[in-house]
């Protein structure tokens, strides 16, 4: 009984952290805007960094939870920011209301990038290891091209959609407008997202991936994960689990890329690239897998990082690049390991040792 | 006749891409990990080989000899500074840092070399010889890539299966710890892997500028990309996959994009990889491993 107790009072611990995290900073940052003391080049970061910390939560789902190594989040994102935005643009007239707009093209921005992710899913599941990972990588490059060549007006009549045709091949009536072009994808988008929406969405984001992984679904996702014929052997359906963490990572990512397209004038589909999904992919790795304070906080210094080295902006990208090279090498250095255990007695030690099975 | 000139190009492409497939399916076989840093080797031995000729007037083969000896330099360097005391490490791990390997050469690269394009000069030449009385034009550079291919790609079966090295190296891949063993220098075997691999590398870099000649820094990112692809498609860790793979591979990419769309081409490329791997997951010539409980 004792033992019971224990553990469900680690467990909530475990979870006000990240939580707490997240109110603290958007506390902080909200503070230091009432004083006048933040710089416009921060501000215009907050929304960007609230996308990306979405984006290392969702992928921190796949890879720590689910424990598959996937290579083109950034493709969900895509497919999130470019139906989000025209969902917004379309709905200009008849939904007024900022807030209620963008809550609705988050919405659909969300359903599509799920449709995506089952589409995507259903094959992609069925391989392993780092052939799953190239078909993961292979599905964003799709996604990126055809973005690059989808063309959508709305006018009077509704939604007009032409894949490789051009803009004129739309036949919009002379009221209509076009909204995605092409490889020039996306301009004069409405720019609806706030700090505020993104913080509430990583509160949102937080709460669904902390309640799955406490629930008999997030059990499953992670006994699957830890030995897949151990899983199915005590009659885990793992196809299913593991398609329901992966749709579920999707689409929020879809939500995540809806909220970073609206911070901006113009996206295009390049913008989500492989290079992209590493970036992330580097968030989620250095913050550790399954660790999602360690996601928020890698996310968000990292974003920032670039930024606030921007005066040495030639050297900049060597810096974070050797600095990536050293941070793995010392993670997985023995000497270094034990440093660590010694330092935080044992406790952090298991704990890492824990993550590292995972 | 159009048929047949897309069809040498996509040869041509594709014989590039199993070159490098064949560096990433090396190294993959042995260390078994994805070395993301493989396709901005490519972009160095090129980048080496333009400076040699236009800088200091050296003949283009020596241009590529020096292309050579700088990338197998470089490949030793990098497998033993960071991913030699990774080798314990979890996967996840190692391709992060080969991705921050990736990172660092290609802004070491914008910093030394500048990001202007330089117009890499065809170390070929640009003759092309006329057939079936001038209907079929055929670069020197075309005929040349092919042979290089098959070249190497003899000498590598015969070198993996005839040599004491190449044995090593099948070993290696098989079972580390029981090749230890048996007395074989693992970490050595792993280092003349890189070498060769990297040294694969800047020959495809050379015959894919002397094709296509726009160098940028980022030169070497999508053929990497394509080629690890091509390696997964034929099979990754087989040397007759890679080379299947990255030929396939090529021949769809010219023949999407002059029939269907040019833009279209890379979704079309990759859409016919995950089809493959859904019907053969482990490559058209890969090995069935199967699992123990």
């Amino acid at each position: 009984m004792t033992v019971k107790t224990k553990r469900l009072t680690r467990i909530k611990k475990k979870n006000l952290v990240p939580y707490a995290v997240v109110i603290a900073a958007y506390a902080a940052v909200e503070a230091l805007g009432a004083l006048g003391k933040t710089s416009s080049s921060l501000r215009g970061l907050l929304v960007p960094v609230c996308a990306y910390v979405v984006m290392a939560l969702s992928l921190n789902l796949t890879v720590g939870i689910l424990g598959e190594l996937s290579l083109g989040h950034a493709g969900f994102m895509s497919v999130g920011a470019f139906t989000g935005v025209v969902a917004a643009v379309a709905l200009e007239k008849a939904v007024p209301s900022a807030g209620i707009r963008l809550l609705l093209s988050m919405g659909v921005g969300t359903a599509c990038a799920a449709l995506a992710g089952l589409v995507v899913g259903i094959p992609v599941l069925r391989l392993n290891g780092d052939y799953l990972a190239i078909v993961t990588l292979a599905f964003g490059e799709i996604i990126k091209s055809i973005i690059n060549n989808l063309y959508v007006g709305v006018d009077g009549g509704g939604l007009h959609v032409n894949l490789l045709g051009g803009a004129d091949a739309l036949n919009l009536s002379a009221d209509g407008t076009t909204i995605i072009n092409g490889p020039m994808g996306i301009s004069d988008i409405p720019e609806l997202s706030t700090f505020t929406a993104g913080f509430i969405l990583i509160l949102v984001t937080l709460f669904i991936i902390l309640n799955l992984v406490d629930s008999r679904g997030g059990r499953a996702i992670m006994a699957q994960r830890d030995n897949r014929i151990a899983a199915e052997s005590v009659g885990i359906n793992v196809t299913k689990y593991k398609l329901m963490g992966f749709v579920l990572s999707a689409a929020i990512a879809g939500a995540a890329g809806t909220l970073f397209a609206m911070n901006f004038t113009t996206v295009v589909a390049n913008k989500f690239d492989f290079n992209t999904s590493i970036l992330i992919l580097v968030f989620v790795v250095l913050g550790g897998l399954g660790n999602m304070t360690g996601s928020i906080v890698a996310a968000a210094a990292l974003t920032v990082l670039p930024e606030v080295l921007r005066k040495f902006s030639t050297y900049r990208m060597l810096v974070y690049a050797v600095v990536l090279i050293l941070v793995m090498l010392a993670e997985n250095n023995p000497r270094f390991k034990l440093f660590f255990a010694r330092l935080f007695h044992g406790k952090a030690a298991e704990g890492k040792e824990a993550a590292e099975n995972g | 006749m159009s048929f047949l000139t897309y069809l040498i190009r996509g040869i041509s492409l594709g014989s590039v891409y199993a070159i490098i497939a064949l560096g990433y399916t090396m190294v993959y076989g042995i260390a078994k990990m994805l070395n993301f840093a493989h396709g901005d080797i490519i972009m160095v031995g090129a980048y080496v080989c333009f400076y040699a000729v236009s800088s200091f007037h050296l003949p283009p083969l020596v241009g590529v000899f020096a292309a050579i000896v700088a990338c197998t330099a470089l490949g030793i360097v990098i497998e033993r500074l960071a991913y030699r005391p990774l080798r314990q490490a979890p996967s996840l791990a190692v391709l992060i840092t080969a991705i921050g390997v990736s990172y660092f050469l290609q802004n070491a690269a914008q910093l030394l070399w500048s990001s202007n394009t330089k117009m890499f000069p065809s170390v070929t030449g640009n003759a092309s010889i006329k057939l079936f009385g001038g209907q079929l034009t055929v670069p020197v550079v075309t005929i040349v890539t092919v042979i290089s291919c098959m070249v190497i790609m003899v000498v590598l079966t015969w070198f993996t299966d005839k040599t004491k090295m190449g044995m090593a190296m099948r070993a290696c891949s098989e079972d580390k710890d029981a090749a230890r063993l048996m007395g074989i220098n693992v970490d050595r075997t792993i280092a003349v892997t890189f070498a060769i691999g990297s040294a694969l590398a800047a020959v495809a870099g050379v015959l894919l500028c002397s094709a296509y000649p726009t160098l940028v820094p980022t030169t070497g990112s999508m053929p990497g990309i394509k080629a690890f692809t091509a390696a997964v498609f034929g099979g990754i860790g087989s040397i007759p996959g890679a080379l299947l793979g990255g030929i396939l591979l090529g021949v769809i990419e010219i023949f999407s994009g002059a029939y269907v769309s040019t833009q279209l081409s890379n979704a079309i490329v990759f859409a016919v990889l995950i089809i493959v791997l859904l019907v053969k997951p482990d490559g058209l010539l890969g090995r069935r491993v199967t699992e123990k409980v």
